[in-house]
């Protein structure tokens, strides 16, 4: 079915009695062309795309809890390409691209809203970094602008410009970023890779990675062996403990990232907004809760929940940068697992084992990127090669020295 | 979060800094192949469940502490000085 103005209309008249269901539930196959491991954003885009660009329809997507249950159903769901490292840089530009037609191209309302996105900056240093992000942005053909004080003023009066600590001296902003509805998203490529004939199979854990002289030849799960010879690793925080089924230590530490959303409020804040100064960024729901996330809690963690001290930290640097915030009563907070790399950058790479791949470590970055990682990952599973925009996400750069410190801070599992 | 300084009792988690796994502790031998380097700086085996890590007790002793705790929980086990282990601080 395809959904449509009129559909919602004749449904309307109809008594919504003729949706149907937005995917099968089928039962698992014995073989597959290509299973992909994790039905979250990054796992169906990838699925969809296989079966789209690549015309690989003969494939699973294996879920162990439901589809979009991880981190794609909880984030700050921030879309923006104003990424400045060669590497990063063309890759985000081609996510963003992606997004822009996401709606079209699904044939379902993710909500993209390009509200604009907007990093402020506090000093003559950070300034002076903003320009040169702002430059490269442009550089890869994306937009960026700098504001003044008075232009910011203007955009966002709710701010406090003159904290005695940190005051306000610009922002640079990327008016194409902006947010989607995240389980949206989740559900569009679900829906979408369905009615191309892509099993999406859900309860169904991979207990085991299957391998005979190097080569992949399928997967155990709980609901019985399903054999492939190729198959695609893509579990965000879950990704050391897939690995290990196939032997292998990965460059990921997986730790705990949180965030917060207030009651619905009339709308007050219209862009993203970040802080150069604490680690907060905030922007309002469709539905009107603040929606509003810092750093990761800093130590490795499962626990899904994160701790106070870093509650504490967001919080109070929401409340230097608008104080408004005071009157919001924050409704829940929650703890996504992120799969941390040393250097903060992901990667979509083959492994040591022919017919393996692995498409992991999107850090606390991981939304944004859903379609182009999708796109890169079917292509390298399709093709056996790099897609050129992804071509530096590999698995073995952080003992070649390749690293893409996009933050500069350094390329140690603590830093990021 | 709380952990047990041997020297300075239990103190709250803002006190320390984390470094990460105690794969740091088995540094290579001179001349050992970039591989040997490669798996204590990046390669790690992350696990979900007890792991030990590596906690700096910077507002507090200055000393180095070998955390045993539990990834899932954030139960925390047992800490000792990195100190006071045969061999040392590695």
């Amino acid at each position: 079915m395809r959904y449509s103005g009129w559909k919602v209309i004749t449904e309307g008249l109809l008594g919504n009695t003729g949706w149907g269901r937005a995917w099968r539930d089928p039962a698992p196959k014995a073989e597959y062309d290509a299973i992909v491991i994790g039905g979250g954003g990054h796992g169906l885009a990838t699925a969809y795309y296989l079966a789209k660009n690549h015309g690989l329809t003969n494939i699973a997507v294996l879920e162990k809890g439901y589809l979009g249950s991880g981190n794609i159903g909880r984030n700050t769901t921030i879309v923006r390409a104003n990424y400045f490292l060669p590497g990063n840089s063309e890759f985000y530009s081609h996510s963003l691209k992606l997004w822009e037609k996401l709606e079209g191209e699904l044939n379902y309302n993710v909500m993209h809203s390009q509200r604009g996105h907007i990093i402020l900056f506090h000093s003559d240093g950070q300034r002076d970094a903003a320009v040169r992000r702002g430059n490269a942005i442009v550089n890869q053909g994306d937009d960026a602008e700098l504001l003044s004080v008075a232009q910011l003023k203007e955009m966002l009066p709710y701010l406090d410009y003159n904290q005695t600590r940190f005051p306000i001296y610009g922002g640079l902003i990327q008016r194409r970023a902006g947010t989607a509805r995240h389980d949206a998203v989740a559900w569009g490529y679900a829906r979408a890779a369905d009615r191309l004939g892509v099993d999406l199979i859900q309860n169904c854990e991979v207990t085991g990675i299957d391998t005979v002289d190097g080569k992949v030849i399928g997967v155990q799960t709980k609901r019985g062996a399903i054999r492939a010879k190729k198959v695609g690793m893509v579990v965000a925080g879950r990704s050391s403990q897939v690995a290990a089924m196939a032997g292998m230590r990965l460059p990921i530490e997986s730790h705990v990232l949180q965030a917060f959303v207030t009651e619905g409020l009339k709308p007050v804040i219209d862009h993203v907004v970040s802080y150069g100064m604490g680690h907060f960024y905030i922007s309002q729901s469709d539905k009107g809760g603040l929606v509003f996330g810092g750093d990761i809690d800093m130590y490795s963690s499962y626990a899904s929940r994160g701790n106070l001290p870093m509650v504490e930290h967001v919080m109070e640097a929401g409340m230097t940068l608008m104080p408004m915030l005071a009157r919001a009563r924050v409704l829940r907070s929650w703890g996504g697992i992120m799969d941390m790399t040393p250097d903060g950058s992901p990667i979509i790479d083959k492994t040591h084992i022919d017919g393996l791949f692995v498409d992991a470590g999107w850090n606390y970055g991981g939304f944004k990127a859903a379609p182009a990682s999708g796109w890169c990952m079917a292509h390298l599973m399709a093709t056996g090669q790099s897609h050129e925009v992804a071509r530096r996400f590999r698995l073995d750069r952080f003992r070649t020295g390749h690293v893409m410190d996009e933050e500069g801070t350094g390329s140690q599992h603590n830093l990021h | 979060m709380r952990l047990t300084c041997p020297l300075c009792g239990t103190r709250d988690r803002r006190e320390f800094y984390y470094s990460g796994s105690e794969d740091y502790l088995n540094r290579p031998a001179e001349g050992a192949p970039i591989e040997a380097w490669d798996d204590m700086l990046h390669l790690r085996t992350n696990p979900a469940g007890v792991t030990k890590d590596l906690w700096y007790h910077e507002t507090g002793c200055g000393s180095w502490l070998l955390v045993t705790r539990n990834t899932v929980t954030h139960a925390v086990l047992a800490t000792e000085l990195v100190a006071a282990r045969k061999g040392g601080a590695a």
